[in-house]
């Protein structure tokens, strides 16, 4: 079976976010990028697959920063095959995105047909739509979405997957194979891989690199200005040591009746 | 822009969720602001009688079709593209919740147009819509100007006070065909969670922890304060994803909403997806090592502290009171 | 007293029957033993042909002199004796047994010899009495974790009959008798020696070898490897271990993590390592199959097993190869997978941006100089801890204000400094260290300074002997206090009170460093009032080998640092000083479940130092 591996690079949150001079843009200076962690999830889910079924786990990417790392690692993981597409504009458009990487998916050679299409459900710069379902609708393969465990039935060309709903309920759904599924969580935790593989696939892995295609025309976000935001309110702080803080801290529930 | 303003009416296990009622109250004012009027979609199989909570609408929409028994993205993107292209709304606002996820996508992708998420608040100025949205997990706001309609908006939870949007009344109801091809993504069935040993969005008073409490082991602070308040323990996603607590003590997106008048959030830092379970908890307390934690814009009290030491020191407290009073 | 091998018995010369004895017993003796040996030599090979005059003083103080047994005197008198009592009997065994094989050698037996019948009677005699001085510890009182294996108590037995045969031959008056001895002698030898190979008396063989081929460096790091799954894997030293071992029990008492309950028993990995060289096959796995995940992941590093072990035995080094081979096959707990992502993208195990590492500065009114930019005499090697961790911030501020009251010339690397990688080796994890030493040489490398000191002892560790960094330039913090101290540049006022001070593992145990912090306390004027287990015997506080970032199982009934607080409040003092960033965070945490925090105050000696700074 062929799985392939969509990630994304997204601003890593652990550093201050700052916003560019322009207003409309993230500040470039100290920012650092890291992989998506749903992305990590789908191509967990992946590796997954393949030890269960047997076959290939391609991942495709767009160029972004500290992307090679990313990909090294998910070689170093047992990835068959990283695909980098650059020279993709898009700015924080993810609908503008997943077209690019769509077109590039169908006109490179090798990549179609897929079993299956991976990718994270949901990545926190998602401002114009998910990437699964869009990748669905331009490949025309249906698409399900906060996916947490995939079985495949390769005999009756289906998967039956399982996805969350609210109160920790989940349903379970058969969708036709091939299918582009948004991973919330894999079966198991992403594995580790030590930082000796990871450099060993640096000296013997190669990422391929394609272009991207023409742009579609794909529709415009139009972002006024991006700014921090300013809590509308702030909780009142109780000072002091643990003790001190406590006793106040009881003084004022006491007051609210809470206690 | 101009024309009505609809509202996807999330419902789920048969009753309106407060997400739609949040979402109706922005949908009044983005309504008002329009010139248009207020309109619910409820989209299902059998539920017409739900109408009946969507008075703070001016109207429904009700579409019934089996094929909409069950949350399909496909589906209910698939009805509401039939119906907006028969009815030109100036704007669809879906609340972004695990039951509707994917919807305003599709739908935006089927128009041709972006599909704006993350919204928590909307406005129009200058005869477009801009649309005001948390990204970066809350670090960041971006404001989107939409010029083309219908805006598909993704809404927060939480954007406007539930009852704002949850009037009792008889909205007049449209009931409309939709036809639909049998989603290719088929329900098969529920899996339930294992029966807890309790509640938690029943329970009145709850101390949550994050992966600030770092250790297994310490949740023995968080259930002795529970024990010494009457209540229970609860968790974030991290929490229960290490196994530390099982699935029914999950609070926020994929867990549970809580409405307990007292809650403790200790070591946890504030993340959308949990603020989302906890918007509707009466009065929150928040301990957390990191000042600049987003739990502190939502909590209505502070302390900047380590949970393990101040949690204890809390539960001394509160014992010491009970002693007293 | 009659030729034994002249005799004929039966018809059958005395001479025969030896040769048939000797035949029977060397056969099964050294076909054992040649066994074992081709097991070892297909293990990994590890030479150890360096440094051979230090290797001999090892022997002759270790295996001639016994020296680590008398950490315990009286078990260590006995064992001496008993050791050279084996001596001189086996040498003159050999002589009898080759006079007896080959009689027309003009050799008398050794009995016949003056000086030499006067030994062997000396030695047998004081044998016997240090045998009898064993068994009653043995049995009746047993000490913790010493194993009471029929195979011990037959081994006592045996020797035990050695020597009282040869005594009573000695004292025999009819010849009939002194035959019967004689030969029960030998009989009793040989059947000794074919029964060695089985028993846990290999150790007489495999010691003075083990004892020859310790490892010398103080890192307790195996040589480079993948890991280790099964016995080719391992080197052939970590086999002999198990050879040497004589489950005596010394490394499990010492061992925090067994004491706690964890599942971990140093004694049991040794045991398990005997059969897998023994074993007939080398194909099953033994990590994370014979020994579990559990006890691979229990083990601090601390290296108290191997401080007390006679043989010189390798615990830790087989620990980390089996860790190792875990974290190549990804096997590694989730909050240790975090932990080490951490370490790759941020190079700290907070998660925390590498831009936060010098924040702890800020409100510091002293001035700090910037390494990267200018040259300074002392570069300060902040760590992790006390840079990251708002519960020991207050200590590395009290020591910045203490070297600039001292008017040090220092500097901090600011953002540049990564951790040092000491804990991510002993998590098993040598690409990630070596990538973190590469980041820590270039920006050492590019900085200009003397010294460089450091507040956290896994990192003085790594600096000292795993960076290739001379031993001189890199001194922990209280070393450098210690001599400012003394040379009077950082006047005290005299405090009252008892304080009892925790020796860390990395810089006591492993790095020797004893004396500076001792010097520092009793100059403030501190009663200092030691812990039982103290120096080179200092009980761990738990942290090492990544378990601050573990789940204790839950058979763990008294964490290594509650039972260390609590050893602590029991001398009687009222604060507890401690020297390393861990130590401080373990033990403020410990306080509290052992309800100690009113009558034991946890403090940095830098703390304890600026408390009692005389004003300028």
């Amino acid at each position: 079976m062929h799985f392939l591996v969509v990630f994304r690079m997204v601003p890593d949150v652990v550093e201050e976010l700052e916003v560019a001079p322009g207003g409309k843009s993230l500040e470039t200076e100290y920012l650092r990028m890291i992989a998506s962690e749903s992305d990590d999830h789908a191509l967990e889910e992946a590796l997954l697959l393949k030890e269960r079924h047997g076959g290939s786990v391609t991942v495709v990417a767009a160029d972004a920063p500290e992307l090679d790392d990313a990909l090294f690692s998910a070689l170093a993981k047992g990835a068959d095959r990283v695909v980098k597409i650059t020279g993709a504009e898009f700015g924080l458009s993810t609908s503008r995105m997943a077209g690019i990487v769509a077109a590039t998916i169908r006109h490179t050679p090798g990549l179609l047909p897929a079993d299956l299409i991976l990718t994270g459900t949901q990545a926190i710069d998602d401002l114009d739509g998910l990437i699964a379902p869009l990748l669905g609708f331009h490949l025309g393969l249906p698409s399900l979405g906060i996916v947490t465990s995939v079985e495949c039935q390769p005999a009756c060309g289906a998967a039956v997957v399982t996805r969350e709903f609210p109160d920790g309920v989940r349903g379970q759904f058969e969708i036709p194979l091939p299918a582009v599924l948004g991973v919330q969580a894999a079966e198991k935790p992403p594995r580790y891989v030590p930082v000796a593989k990871v450099r060993a696939a640096m000296k013997s892995g190669r990422i391929e690199e394609v272009p991207a295609p023409e742009p579609a025309v794909a529709p415009s976000l139009e972002i006024v200005r991006m700014s921090k935001p300013v809590p509308l309110s702030h909780a009142e702080m109780l000072e002091g040591d643990p003790e001190m803080a406590a006793a106040e801290l009881c003084k004022m529930l006491a007051g609210r009746g809470l206690l | 822009m101009e024309g009505d303003t609809w509202v996807l009416v999330e419902h789920w296990r048969g009753r309106v969720t407060e997400t739609t009622f949040e979402t109706l109250a922005l949908g009044r004012e983005l309504a008002d602001s329009l010139g248009g009027r207020l309109v619910a979609v409820l989209l299902g199989h059998q539920c017409a009688s739900l109408a009946a909570q969507l008075a703070a609408a001016d109207g429904v929409l009700c579409g019934e079709h089996d094929a909409l028994a069950e949350p399909s993205p496909e589906s209910y993107a698939e009805a509401l593209h039939q119906l907006s292209s028969a009815r030109s709304p100036a704007a669809v606002l879906i609340p972004l919740t695990n039951v509707t996820l994917g919807i305003g996508t599709l739908l935006g992708a089927r128009l041709g147009l972006p599909a704006v998420n993350f919204c928590k608040d909307l406005r129009v100025s200058g005869g477009n819509l801009e649309a005001t949205c948390t990204i970066y997990g809350g670090k960041m706001e971006a404001v989107v100007a939409i010029r083309r309609q219908p805006a598909v908006l993704g809404i927060w939870p939480g954007v406007r006070p539930v009852d704002k949007g949850r009037l009792t009344g008889a909205p007049p109801v449209e009931n409309v065909p939709v036809t639909l091809p049998q989603p290719q993504a088929r329900f098969r069935r529920y899996l339930e969670p294992e029966a807890g040993d309790i509640d938690i969005s029943q329970v009145e008073c709850l101390v949550a922890v994050g992966r600030g409490i770092q250790d297994k082991q310490n949740l023995a602070v968080a259930e002795e304060l529970a024990a010494s308040l009457g209540g229970a323990v609860c968790g974030s996603r991290p929490v229960i994803d290490q196994g530390w607590l099982p699935l029914s003590r999950q609070v926020g997106k994929s867990g549970a909403n809580v409405k307990a008048r007292l809650y403790i959030a200790a070591g946890i830092s504030g993340a959308p997806e949990h603020v989302e379970g906890i918007r509707q908890a009466g009065t929150i307390v928040a301990v957390n090592t990191d000042p600049h934690a987003p739990i502190f814009s939502f909590a209505h009290y502070g302390i900047v502290a380590d949970a393990i030491e101040f949690l204890p020191a809390f539960t001394e407290a509160v014992r010491k009171r009970k002693q007293g009073a | 007293m009659p030729d034994p091998s002249a005799q004929t018995y039966l018809g059958v010369p005395g001479t025969l029957i030896l040769w048939l004895l000797a035949f029977v017993s060397f056969s099964v003796f050294g076909w054992r033993v040649w066994g074992y040996i081709r097991n070892l030599r297909a293990a990994r090979p590890d030479p150890r042909w360096d440094q051979i005059p230090r290797r001999l003083v090892l022997v002759l103080r270790e295996v001639l002199g016994q020296r680590k047994m008398f950490k315990e005197p009286l078990i260590g008198a006995a064992h001496l004796i008993i050791f050279w009592s084996f001596v001189f009997y086996a040498a003159s065994f050999g002589w009898n047994l080759l006079r007896g094989l080959l009689p027309f050698l003009p050799l008398p037996y050794s009995d016949q010899v003056p000086w030499a019948s006067f030994s062997i009677d000396l030695f047998g005699i004081l044998g016997l009495i240090a045998l009898a001085v064993a068994a009653v510890r043995r049995y009746l009182f047993t000490p913790e974790r010493l194993e009471r294996s029929a195979d011990a108590t037959l081994i006592l037995v045996l020797i035990a009959v050695v020597l009282g045969t040869s005594l009573a031959a000695s004292a025999a008056t009819t010849p009939a008798f002194y035959l019967a001895m004689w030969w029960l002698h030998m009989a009793v030898v040989l059947a000794f020696l074919a029964y060695l190979p089985y028993s846990k008396h290999m150790h007489l063989l495999a010691s003075p070898f083990a004892v020859f081929f310790a490892s010398l460096g103080s890192s307790h790091m195996p040589p480079p490897s993948e890991g280790a799954l099964r016995r080719a894997d391992f080197t052939w030293r970590q086999l002999l271990s198990g050879f040497a071992c004589a489950e005596c029990g010394r490394c499990d008492r010492a061992c925090p993590s067994f004491l706690s309950g964890a599942s971990l028993s140093p004694k049991m990995l040794i045991h398990k390592v005997k059969e897998l060289a023994r074993a007939p096959s080398a194909e099953s796995d033994f990590t994370g199959a014979i020994v579990t995940g559990e006890e691979i992941w229990g083990c601090l590093t601390c290296a108290a097993c191997m401080e007390e072990c006679p043989v010189f035995n390798e615990h830790v080094p087989l620990l980390i190869e089996m860790r190792r081979h875990l974290v190549s096959q990804g096997q590694v707990e989730h909050r240790i997978q975090d932990v080490l992502a951490g370490y790759t993208r941020y190079g700290n195990s907070f998660g925390a941006s590498p831009r936060a590492r010098s924040k702890w500065t800020q409100g510091l009114d002293v001035p700090l100089k910037d390494a990267r930019k200018e040259p300074v005499q002392y570069l300060w090697f902040v760590g992790d801890h006390a840079s990251f961790d708002p519960r020991v911030q207050s200590a590395t501020r009290a020591t910045a204000r203490l070297f600039h009251r001292a008017g040090l010339d220092f500097g901090i690397l600011f953002d540049a400094e990564q951790n040092t990688g000491n804990d991510v080796r002993r998590i098993g994890e040598e690409g990630l260290f070596e990538m973190l030493r590469e980041k820590n040489l270039r920006a050492l490398n590019q900085a200009r300074f003397d010294t460089i000191v450091t507040t956290d002892p896994h990192a003085l560790h790594a600096l000292r002997n795993e960076y290739g960094i001379p031993c001189e330039r890199v001194l922990h913090h209280t070393e450098l206090l210690a001599s400012l101290i003394v040379k009077g540049r950082l006047p005290l006022k005299p405090a009252n009170g008892t304080v009892t001070y925790h020796d860390p593992c990395y810089l006591g145990r492993y790095n020797g460093v004893f004396d500076p912090p001792r010097v520092a306390l009793t100059a403030i004027g501190f009663k200092l009032q030691e812990m039982p287990r103290n120096r080179d015997r200092a009980a761990c506080c738990g942290a090492g080998g990544g378990r601050i970032w573990m789940e204790d199982p839950p058979s763990v009934r008294e964490r290594p640092a509650v039972r260390r607080v609590r050893e602590a409040a029991a001398t009687g003092a009222s604060c507890l000083a401690v020297s390393c960033p861990k130590d401080q965070v373990m033990f403020l945490d410990a306080r509290k479940t052992a309800g100690l925090e009113d009558e034991l105050a946890v403090y940095e000696i830098s703390e304890l130092i600026e408390q009692r700074l005389a004003p300028a």
